[in-house]
């Protein structure tokens, strides 16, 4: 019995925390003391409800409780600085008035919003950032966000301490960007949200091609988003992309969980239902664009709903999704981008237009040591009959893969120019 | 982890009762809960099973069989699609369902992992993994 209550406050937290943390940051006013406090909360939870039972709106119990721990912490707080006033010590920051604090905060909604925006503050690098938001807005705990991201959970701890010690020194505030400063910032947040996804979708790291439940993790907090800021085209973008891309999971890896590309995937595997939703929410982005170009997620987006609509591989639009690579490289310049709007080239146009650009590309330092490229090259070549120097480039890039699935394919690819 | 989660029909339900004007706006909210939280992908509730039919497949015979199903507590009125980290919490979101259902009934739902790709690859044999990924092939769209 004891564990099932566990189990049903590890649930409850889950759906908790996220709202939780959020109402006493903006309390607080500082994430550190918010997840103490919410923690106290748990632990409250813990140690009462296996002996008198659930209560009927736990996530009310969880607030009530931090919240009056948290009543006593700035009283004790306050308590405290006047001593240090008393001695002569100057204050730092006058202690924040809780009545103010609790009039001014605005619904649950604004206050969640403000804690995606801290969680992705761009004085934090982006691993922290990922971390940080799944913890606090996913409301995974450390040891899972450590599984995640394959490091020992010590170092998943030091690196959410360390991330909110980081936001308390920057004096980070505790609010959401507004106007002009929202769109600044805006890709910070969607940016976390997309580098959760891929590490879940591409792992860059490991044997395992695929890690599903990060991909999830990361369109549950894009759908959050979503429902926070549903006037942001690119908000609607990203899900749109996270969310067509996801449809393939179940056709992207074989039986013995070994990579199958786009053009070998069995369709009739990708998730119809994900789909809908990943061209719903393309629709939403379409239609909240404000004037100008769609952003860089909605044209991934649009590019990903290609192949979506394509029935069978042969079926793609591959002009259009050159002419979509052409606009998504004037809205964020990149050399992968240059080189996917290769590969669209060769698709719509033949191998040698798509070797054309990609001859343009091959002393570009960012691409280097970029696997894909030598992997692109080599496919290029095969077509083209140059068998000799595909293997070479197959070679090439399966030495520059940390990928060990990958590294098997690529070999694979090169044994088979023979 | 994906879920499916059943509601049950009841009397009311089976009978075409249309839901209490108040409970659109509380099934609204629990609604809106669900998405600001990201976990809905989809919902609908049914009609009564009279306006239903069954395919009753036996032998060699196929038969249309018209509504209404007799066994009223083994029907469903609505679903769910619900993606959670774990059925523990499927279940304390839907523990907050907020329609009460009629007295004298019990309300019933039904929570169902659905099942994903690889669920069942451990019982198979190599040689069946690879038939699963042939047929696969060959049900591809030409």
């Amino acid at each position: 019995m004891a564990t099932d209550t566990h189990r049903a406050i590890e649930a409850v937290w889950r759906i908790e925390a996220p709202r939780l943390v959020a109402g006493l940051a903006g309390l607080v006013r500082d994430l550190g003391v918010a997840e103490e406090l919410a923690q106290d909360a748990l632990v409250a939870a813990l140690e009462q409800w296996p002996a008198e039972g659930v209560p009927r709106n736990p996530g009310a119990w969880l607030m009530t409780t931090a919240k009056r721990r948290a009543v006593d912490q700035i009283r004790r707080d306050a308590t405290y600085r006047r001593k240090l006033a008393e001695v002569g010590q100057a204050l730092e920051e006058s202690a924040p008035d809780i009545g103010a604090a609790v009039a001014e905060a605005g619904g649950i909604g604004d206050d969640l919003l403000r804690l995606v925006f801290v969680a992705c503050h761009p004085v934090l690098p982006a691993q922290a950032r990922a971390a940080l938001t799944l913890r606090l807005i996913g409301g995974l705990t450390t040891a899972e966000i450590a599984r995640a991201f394959l490091v020992p959970e010590p170092t998943m701890a030091q690196r959410i301490a360390r991330a909110k010690k980081t936001l308390s020194a920057a004096r980070v505030p505790f609010e959401a960007p507004r106007g002009d400063d929202l769109a600044a910032r805006l890709p910070s947040v969607l940016e976390v949200i997309y580098l959760i996804f891929n590490e879940g979708y591409a792992a860059t790291a490991g044997d395992d091609w695929m890690r599903p439940e990060l991909c999830a993790d990361a369109l549950r907090l894009g759908r959050v988003l979503a429902r926070l800021l549903p006037r942001e085209p690119e908000v609607h973008g990203l899900v749109a992309l996270m969310e067509i891309q996801a449809s393939r999971a179940a056709a992207r890896t074989g039986p013995g969980g070994e990579p199958i590309l786009l053009a070998d995937q069995n369709r009739a595997r990708w998730d119809q239902l994900l789909i809908r939703r990943g061209l719903a929410a393309l629709e939403l982005a379409r239609t909240r664009i404000r004037g100008g170009a769609p952003g860089p997620y909605a044209l991934q987006a649009a590019i990903a709903a290609c192949h979506a609509r394509a029935r069978r591989f042969e079926d793609t639009d591959w002009e259009r999704i050159a002419r979509l690579y052409e606009q998504l490289g004037r809205a964020a310049p990149s050399p992968v981008v240059e080189l996917n709007r290769a590969v669209a080239l060769a698709m719509a146009y033949g191998p040698a237009a798509g070797l054309e650009l990609l001859d343009q590309l091959t002393g570009v330092p960012a691409l280097r040591t970029y696997h894909l490229l030598p992997s692109v090259r080599g496919d290029f070549l095969v077509k083209l009959g140059r068998h000799a120097e595909a293997r070479a480039e197959f070679e090439r890039a399966a030495a520059l893969t940390r990928n060990g699935r990958e590294r098997t394919l690529l070999l694979g690819r090169a044994a088979a120019c023979d | 982890m994906r879920f499916m989660v059943i509601t049950k029909a009841t009397a009311a339900s089976e009978a075409g009762v249309p839901p209490a004007t108040e409970d659109f706006d509380t099934m609204g909210a629990f609604i809106q809960d669900l998405m600001d939280a990201g976990v809905l992908l989809a919902a609908e509730g049914l009609h009564p099973s009279s306006q239903g039919v069954r395919i009753v497949a036996e032998g060699d015979s196929t038969t249309v069989v018209d509504g209404p199903f007799t066994e009223t507590k083994e029907l469903i009125a609505g679903f769910f699609l619900v993606e959670t980290k774990s059925l523990e919490e499927c279940v304390e979101w839907f523990k907050r369902y907020p329609i009460r259902p009629p007295a004298g009934e019990p309300g019933i739902i039904e929570i169902r992992p659905v099942i994903q790709a690889g669920d069942y690859s451990e019982t198979m044999t190599g040689e069946q993994r690879e038939a699963v990924a042939e047929r696969d092939k060959s049900t591809r769209y030409t």
